[in-house]
């Protein structure tokens, strides 16, 4: 069956200035029907930019490259009408800090209808009755229709945009950063709430988070993204506890994990920042924070490889490293070859 | 407060803290709320409202030394005449008694004789009134209508081409004087001298010899043109630019990014979710400068003879007619006051964040 | 502390000033240090304000005119301005002799506009000098005490806005004109009339920037190694609210220099003087306009509406090389 999301070579270029700087450079991502992804990584790492590229949303400064495959469609050569079809029925976002993203001087209810309006999927005499039960969903009261975001606390506010987001029942939905700036008693709920929701209608999720603990506990499948790549995908449980790519076992030991004393009492940092997107290191981007580099690290810019591949070469989980796969520091004469 | 049937683990009204007051409108404490609200804005516009008064007995009383010679100045004025004046307007009184009646007189809506006409000030005010208004609210509801229509299309796309011809003309027009422009319009389009036919009246209101409402009515609209204008030339430049900032500055606003994902078009992403946000900075400046709107009344009634208090104004400063001045100078004031007193009160019905 | 003071120079994007000045190698006093920085960043700045077109045309045709008013008495002989020395006869249209014809007593209305330069400029600059003063001391009081004076500071602080904020809504014009027409006549009853009357709008500018400034760690530092208010306010904030004072007053030229021309045209002005007001003041009251002299109303009018965009222009750009750069350090 076709997949849901399919994502390949995307990438993503600001002109800032005197210069291009990239954000997204050959990210591919793919997601089948009713599945849940996670996108991780640290700010500035370019998960956002995916997201919002996947319905060009992105300003007018951006370049966007590759291709969005939604349902088989490439989003990024649909015409206007067709785009503005595709968003909120294609896919919906849920975004993050719902603060910002609610406006401000319009009734949630308004908000939550409007889509329903704009696509026509609910005949305008049945929409009233329609966002009762959206709310009634998230666990806010019908009553609540007539307030203002303001009146709101972040965890319903947050409610609102998950309502909002399944109001036109869409096959996919883009969840970012949603649960970010909630406290953690909070964060757990709308977690709970939108992992239950996604599985009952099943609705393919797309969930972007600098925690990797959220995503653990919310996705199958998990991809980590550095410095506009991806650096490492499988699934959501090997890729948190067993990190082949050394960025993303130090974003997995940022985080303290429960049951594990251990973490929660060294947990380990990383040092250093992320490289200057608009002039990233030869080789590996990764080279200057890592613990384990080689010299070829300052040459080879790794692809993909399989980890651990069964003998047919197939494997669930790749990681971005020299370390993974047949690119091993010790065969060195197949450097040449990547790219 | 909010009862959680999904989430049954987490204690209901977790999330209560940030939430403030129950749904529903009608709380008991809201017309409290509403009550303090108001009484604040009234003491405030109280308080500005007495110092306009003050001001004015300073300007005009203190401020000139001997007003009645100021106004006499340049005149065959005999010391006897001066006397005369003196007691006229109370000017042999100590000056904490000429204070207690020129206060006693604003209570009784006294604003004083008129020097030059010899006319109660209020009387000559409420003659004059109904032109100014007519002028000044048709002239100010034009300027903002197509100030705010420009200044969101300038203003949404900011660098484009909309925006450099509007924001090009605008800066034009906001560095013109306002009376050289009416002038300009009068030798343009009124003078009939030079290649141009007179096409409207010099200045004046209504012609004369008009009869009935509807030939009365016509002839005003006529005289009109010209001094509307000029008023919406010069003030409407200052909208456009307010709406266009405060419209830019919403621009990168997050639920501008949710409304398009949603599939609206950019005109509705604009019309139905930008400007009602853009529009209240909008609506405060627009009333924080509504003493401009004062400004361009009287020098477009002066350049068209308009026969308004902006005129009266001018007659009474050629004189100088201190007691006109002072009583116009206190009715502009006050009257600014009392709209930006009224927006105030009209603001929360814009923006749901600052109900009481 | 002179770093402090410097901030604003040197924080722009790139920071290439220190990487020359670390590549030099070759110890350098602070002072040296400062002042290449001050040098460094005042290239900056020249840089940037030349790459913005309509703020260096209105630079331009600001030094035009300046030179213009500067040199006038060369340019035009002031017995030639006097009613009973006119040289021509009245309402001569424009001819070699006269480029802009002549007013109702025979004078060139060319020279009467050259001459007329120096007052309309001389009232503008000096108007906004009182103003951004008045305004300055007003917003820098209230933004410092508002924020590091305590509750009487506080009070003190809002007592200040309550009176800005009354100045800002009461119609200018009109409380200008009363001024000049109480007051005794001259261009420094003028000058006053105008200066009183604009300075809310600087207040409140003002304000707003000390209250960023006040939160910025260096005033804590300052505080903390015991720096009284006056020396707080006048040498870390006050340098650090400079640069937008410096916009705000090019922009406040232009409106000091239209209320000028707008007094004089209501009769208020000092007659004994020639204004471009008073120009066309007199055009109006000697019936030019409705017979139809335009070259004695137009070219007065143009001169003004001139001179006023040129400094909007000015102090736009001036603005937008500035506010990026007070937009960061927020």
């Amino acid at each position: 069956m076709t997949s849901l999301l399919d994502v390949r070579e995307l990438h993503v270029t600001y002109r800032a200035g005197h210069g291009e700087v990239p954000a997204v450079r050959g990210v591919d991502l793919s997601l089948d029907p009713g599945g849940t992804l996670g996108l991780a990584g640290e700010s500035g790492s370019g998960k956002s930019t995916v997201a919002l590229a996947l319905l060009r949303l992105l300003p007018e400064s951006a370049r966007i490259g590759g291709q969005v495959l939604l349902e088989g469609e490439n989003v990024l050569d649909m015409r206007w009408g067709r785009l503005r079809a595709v968003r909120w029925v294609g896919a919906a976002i849920v975004f993050q800090g719902a603060m910002h993203s609610l406006n401000p001087v319009k009734r949630i209810g308004d908000q939550i209808a409007e889509p329903m309006a704009i696509h026509g999927t609910v005949p305008a005499n049945r929409i009233p009755g329609r966002v009762a039960e959206l709310l009634g969903q998230v666990g806010l009261p019908a009553s609540r229709t007539r307030d203002y975001p303001h009146q709101l606390s972040g965890g319903q506010r947050q409610r609102v945009m998950i309502a909002m987001a399944l109001a036109c029942e869409p096959r996919l939905v883009i969840a970012d950063e949603a649960t970010t700036a909630l406290d953690v008693m909070i964060q757990a709920q709308i977690l709970a709430l939108l992992k239950r929701l996604v599985a009952e209608q099943g609705i393919g999720m797309l969930m972007i988070s600098h925690d990797l603990s959220v995503l653990a506990a919310t996705c199958d499948r998990v991809a980590v993204m550095y410095a506009g790549r991806v650096v490492e995908q499988g699934p959501a449980r090997e890729v948190v506890h067993e990190p082949a790519h050394p960025y993303a076992s130090a974003l997995s030991a940022a985080f303290p994990r429960i049951g594990d004393p251990a973490s929660r009492l060294a947990p380990r940092g990383l040092p250093g920042d992320p490289p200057d997107p608009a002039d990233p290191p030869p080789g590996c981007v990764f080279r200057p924070r890592c613990a384990v580099a080689e010299t070829v690290c300052a040459t080879v810019d790794p692809p993909l490889w399989p980890v651990d591949p069964d003998p047919a070469g197939n494997s669930a989980r790749h990681a971005a490293c020299v370390h993974v796969g047949p690119a091993r520091p010790l065969t060195t004469a197949r450097d040449g070859g990547t790219p | 407060m909010t009862s959680d049937p999904v989430t049954p683990g987490a204690p209901a009204g977790a999330e209560a803290p940030g939430a403030p007051a129950p749904a529903g409108p009608a709380g008991p404490g809201r017309a409290g709320r509403i009550a303090r609200y108001v009484a604040g804005r009234l003491a405030t516009a109280a308080f500005s409202l007495l110092a306009v008064v003050v001001a004015g007995f300073f300007l005009f009383r203190i401020l000139p030394g001997d007003p009645v010679r100021a106004m006499t100045e340049g005149r065959e004025v005999t010391a006897e005449q001066r006397e005369e004046l003196r007691r006229q307007f109370g000017l042999d009184q100590p000056l904490w008694q000429q204070f207690l009646d020129y206060l006693t007189g604003l209570l009784r809506l006294d604003l004083g004789t008129s020097f030059q006409f010899r006319e109660p000030v209020t009387e000559l005010i409420l003659e004059r009134l109904g032109p100014t208004v007519l002028l000044a609210g048709t002239g100010t509801v034009i300027a903002a209508l197509l100030g705010l229509l420009l200044g969101v299309r300038a203003g949404w796309r900011p660098g484009g081409r909309s925006d450099r011809a509007n924001s090009a003309v605008a800066l034009f027009f906001w560095s013109v004087p306002t009376f050289w422009l009416g002038l300009l319009l009068i030798v343009a389009l009124a003078s009939g001298r030079g290649f141009m036919p007179g096409l409207f009246p010099t200045g004046g209101m209504v012609d004369p010899a008009a009869t009935g409402p509807v030939e009365t009515a016509l002839s005003t609209a006529w005289h009109m043109v010209l001094p509307i204008t000029t008023m919406v030339a010069v003030i409407y430049a200052q909208y456009l630019m307010i709406m266009r900032s405060s419209l830019m500055d919403e621009r990168g606003a997050d639920y501008l990014t949710t409304a398009r994902a949603k599939g609206l078009r950019d005109a509705l992403v604009r019309r139905r979710h930008a400007v009602p946000n853009a529009l209240l900075p909008t609506v405060t400046l627009i009333f924080l400068n509504l003493g401009q709107v004062v400004s361009g009344v009287i020098l477009v009634e002066t350049v068209f003879s308009w026969p308004g208090l902006g005129q009266l104004f001018y007659s009474g400063l050629r004189v100088p007619d201190l007691g006109l001045v002072q009583g116009l100078f206190v009715v502009f004031a006050a009257s600014v006051i009392l709209m930006n007193l009224l927006a105030d009160l009209v603001y929360p019905l814009l923006d749901p964040r600052v109900r009481p | 502390m002179s770093a402090d003071t410097e901030e604003h120079g040197a924080d722009a994007p790139g920071g290439d000033a220190g990487g020359a000045n670390g590549a030099g190698g070759a110890p350098v006093s602070p002072r040296a240090l400062a002042r290449r920085r001050r040098a460094e960043a005042l290239r900056r700045f020249a840089r940037e304000y030349t790459r913005n077109r309509a703020g260096l045309v209105g630079l331009l045709a600001l030094s035009a005119i300046v030179l213009l008013a500067l040199f006038a008495p060369l340019l035009v002989d002031q017995a030639e301005l006097t009613v009973t020395g006119a040289p021509g006869a009245a309402y001569e249209p424009p001819s070699a002799e006269f480029p802009l014809g002549t007013d109702n007593f025979g004078r060139s209305v060319l020279d009467l506009i050259i001459w007329g330069s120096r007052v309309s400029l001389t009232v503008g600059f000096l108007a906004t000098v009182v103003s951004v003063v008045l305004g300055t001391l007003v917003g820098v009081t209230a933004g410092h005490f508002g924020a590091s004076g305590g509750p009487a500071g506080r009070v003190v602080s809002s007592v200040l806005m309550r009176v800005t904020d009354w100045f800002l809504v009461l119609p200018t014009l009109v409380l200008a004109v009363a001024l000049a027409a109480v007051l005794p006549r001259g261009t420094g009853t003028i000058i006053i009339a105008i200066g009183l009357t604009v300075w809310p709008a600087t207040a409140r500018l003002v304000r707003a920037q000390t209250l960023a400034v006040e939160a910025r760690p260096f005033v804590e530092r300052a505080r903390a190694l015991g720096g009284g208010h006056t020396h707080v306010m006048a040498w870390h904030v006050l340098p650090n609210v400079m640069p937008v004072v410096l916009a705000q007053t090019t922009l406040l030229v232009a409106t000091s220099i239209i209320a000028e021309s707008t007094l004089a045209f209501l009769g208020v002005g000092d007659p004994t003087t020639i204004s471009w007001g008073g120009i066309l003041e007199a055009a109006r009251t000697a019936g030019a306009i409705s017979s139809g002299i335009w070259w004695y109303m137009i070219p007065p009018g143009l001169a003004i509406a001139a001179v006023a965009l040129s400094f909007t222009l000015c102090g736009r750009a001036l603005e937008s090389v500035i506010n990026p750069r007070l937009r960061e350090q927020r």
